[in-house]
Formats: structure tokens, sequence, C-alpha cells
């Protein structure tokens, strides 16, 4: 799967989840997603980068853009960390369930935001989040 | 001659202060770089003669820059202002550092004519290195200023983006726009907290037609908003959720089935009016507009 574009932005503070937000609504309308897959994205990337800011200490994240044949075009978005990592991946994407004061709703409902998604977690290594929204 | 091993610059400087500014204004107006016309004469001779007669006094303690010395007070005083005016004028920073680098050729040649022959070059080397402390130092005065400038900025959008407006006798309304970061949402909650007080309101319509995206973070903190309201007996109405909200607060798993919420503002503020058994009505007897 060829990738067109890529690249990185750092998650250090409360203004970088919101340039991750605008990053990834231009990317999105860039690639001509409806208003609702750029909502959708935009809202799993804004979950997803808090989490990485928030959980993990802090991280990056980077945009890909995809291209599958001529038509099928999509955009991935990897988050990482080295964080403390997550014990029980399982009870993480639980809904309602947080180690911190959040709702508990983020890591369950970027999965249901995105057409794919995948969770790797290591405890003391960190936690790399990858989803992929197709158009 | 017999000088201290500092003393000689600082002899120099204040003995011929005269000479040195005048190479160095002619020295500034033969460049035709892009500083140049941006800048009248007799102000540039106004900031040279600031600067080198504050420079004069700092080196008579010796040439090395303490930034916890008094003696270089002043001469920090005058950079600050130097960079900051000469910002206002577009300069660049840059332009502002070499406008201290360039007394370095006058500087330099008028000691090594006075010295005659001996060897200058300890004090080149010195002073040279405190100008380039000093010329930093400007375009550092300068982030700081405009550091200022941000955060006040970012304070006064605090207390600007957050009015709460009065729509009818016991219903006032919030509309919300830009991004929801926490420490905005805290000034949010206590402003309409406190104006649904004053103005004993019993209904309060959040607007957020506005509000880019919706996510868990803001989620929780409209539900933490209409929880407080509704403590003090004043009911929450939640107005401008747009299609693409209604659809991704679903795939989120937000519930929000405890909490009264509307496409639009007007739905919102006519449902308000409702409970407050009141309506608006077309006056009979006089032809409508449409």
């Amino acid at each position: 799967m060829p990738t067109i574009k890529t690249d990185a932005l750092p998650i250090r503070s409360d203004e970088d989840v919101v340039r991750v937000r605008q990053k990834v609504r231009q990317w999105a309308t860039e690639l001509s997603f409806s208003l609702v897959e750029q909502t959708k994205v935009v809202t799993a990337a804004s979950e997803l980068a808090r989490n990485t800011l928030v959980h993990g200490g802090g991280g990056e994240v980077t945009l890909e853009t995809l291209a599958e044949g001529t038509k099928r075009k999509g955009l991935r978005l990897t988050f990482q960390d080295r964080g403390p990592g997550i014990p029980n991946i399982e009870r993480a994407m639980t809904e309602g369930y947080t180690t911190g004061d959040g709702l508990g709703l983020g890591l369950s409902g970027a999965r249901r935001l995105s057409s794919e998604f995948d969770i790797h977690s290591e405890v003391g290594v960190g936690t790399s989040v990858t989803i992929t929204r197709w158009k | 001659m017999n000088h201290p091993k500092t003393g000689r610059v600082a002899d120099l400087v204040a003995r011929a202060q005269q000479d040195i500014l005048d190479d160095w204004i002619r020295q500034q107006l033969g460049q035709t770089g892009r500083g140049a016309g941006r800048i009248s004469e007799a102000a540039l001779r106004q900031q040279s003669t600031r600067f080198l007669e504050a420079f004069a006094r700092a080196i008579n303690g010796g040439l090395i820059y303490d930034a916890k010395a008094p003696r270089w007070d002043d001469l920090r005083e005058v950079l600050k202002e130097l960079s900051l005016s000469r910002a206002a004028q577009n300069f660049s920073t840059s332009e502002t550092a070499t406008f201290i680098f360039s007394l370095k050729q006058p500087l330099f040649e008028r000691l090594r004519k006075e010295a005659g022959g001996a060897d200058v070059d300890a004090d080149i080397w010195s002073i040279s290195t405190l100008l380039d402390t000093l010329g930093l130092y400007t375009s550092e005065a300068y982030q700081k200023a405009r550091e200022e400038v941000i955060n006040r900025q970012q304070e006064e959008m605090l207390e600007l983006s957050t009015p709460v407006v009065q729509l009818w006798d016991g219903i006032v309304a919030l509309p919300l726009i830009g991004t929801l970061d926490s420490a905005r949402t805290q000034v949010v909650m206590e402003s309409l907290l406190n104006e649904v007080m004053a103005r004993r309101a019993k209904f309060a319509i959040i607007d957020i037609t506005g509000v880019p995206t919706v996510d868990t973070l803001v989620a929780q903190h409209l539900l933490k908003t209409v929880a407080a309201a509704r403590l003090m007996g004043v009911e929450c109405l939640i107005s401008g959720i747009r299609p693409q909200f209604a659809q991704t607060i679903v795939h989120l798993g937000i519930d929000l089935t405890q909490v009264v919420t509307k496409a639009s503002l007007a739905d919102a503020f006519s449902l308000a009016l409702k409970k407050l058994q009141m309506a608006v009505v077309r006056l009979e007897g006089r032809p409508g507009r449409s």
C-alpha cells in the first residue's frame, strides 16, 4: 500500500493537541473526506492525542496519506509515547474504565470512529496506537 | 602607558567617545542594507549616543558581562528600549543585533591606532565577545516582549470569548466559540454560573455551534456545567448540535440523555419560552411580511 505523504507532530502540551486536530482536519479535507468522515477522524485523533499527552506523558503522532488502487484513499495516524504503558489493554478498551478523571470513553470511542484500529503497549516501554480511516 | 588589564578599552571609550560615535554613525549611515531609510539620522544618532554612553559607564568596571552585576542594569534598559522601538519600526531581530555588532569596527580601529603597535588582541577578543553577548541580548529582550504580548492576549481571549447573553427574562444564552481546552472551560463554567445567579435565570442555553470538535473532554465539561447549574435550580439546554457531531457523540458512547439538546439556538429558545408558558405570536390584524 503506497504512502503518498507523511508528516509528524509532537504532542507535548494542550496546544499541541489543538495543532494535531487542525492538521488532521486539513489532511482529511485534502483527501475530500465528507464532513461526517472528517469529524470522525478529527475526534478520534483528539481522543488519542490527549491520551498520549495525559497517560503517556507526551509523544508524537505520525500522519500518513494512503492510496490503494486509484480510488481508495485513507488517512493513517500513529500515536506513540514512551510512557508507563497499559498493563491490561482489554480493560483499557472497556467503556467507562479510566485511570484518570475522564469519562473513560476515549479509547473505545476512537476505535468505533475508525475503520481500522491497532494498539500495542508494553509496560515500562510505551504505547502505540494506529488508526486508519478509509474514505 | 600603564593600564590595568581591562582599563585600556574603558579609558579609550571614555576619552574618545565623541570620535567613536561619529565614526560609528558615519559607518551605519553608509550601510545600504535593508534597514536604510527606515530610521532618521537624528533617531539613529540618539540611539547610538544613548547606547555608547551606557556602554562606557558599564565597561568602567571591566569587560566581562555579568547579568547579575548592577553596573549593567542601565545598559540592559537601553537595549530593551532599543529592541522594542526597532521592532515597532519593522526591523528584524538580526538587524537590531547587527546595530550592536557594527560598533566593533570603529572601536577596534581606534584601539589599534591608539595602541601604537602594542598588542591589543586580548582587548579585541574581550570586547568582541562582550558585544556579541549584548547583541544577542537584544534578540532575547524582543522575544520576551513578544511572549508577554501573546500571554496577555490569551488571557484577554479567555475573558472576551465567553459572553453570557440575556435572551429573555429568565433565559440566558452562552454561545461557545473556538476550542474548549480545559483552562478556558473553567472560565466558561464560572462565568455562566455567576451570570445565571446574577440574572435569576431559570434556563441557560449553551450553544456549541462554534465549537469545531466535540470529543469526550468537551462533553465531560458540558455535562459538569449542566450538573452544576442544575444544583442551582437552573435548567441547561445544549443547542447547536450539528449532524456530524450527533453521529460522533453516538460513536463515542457519550450519554447525553440527561440533557435537553436541540439542533439550533432558536429551537432551544422556543422550548425555554414554552416551559415558562410564553409564546411568540404574530400580531393579528397586521399584514405579515411574508
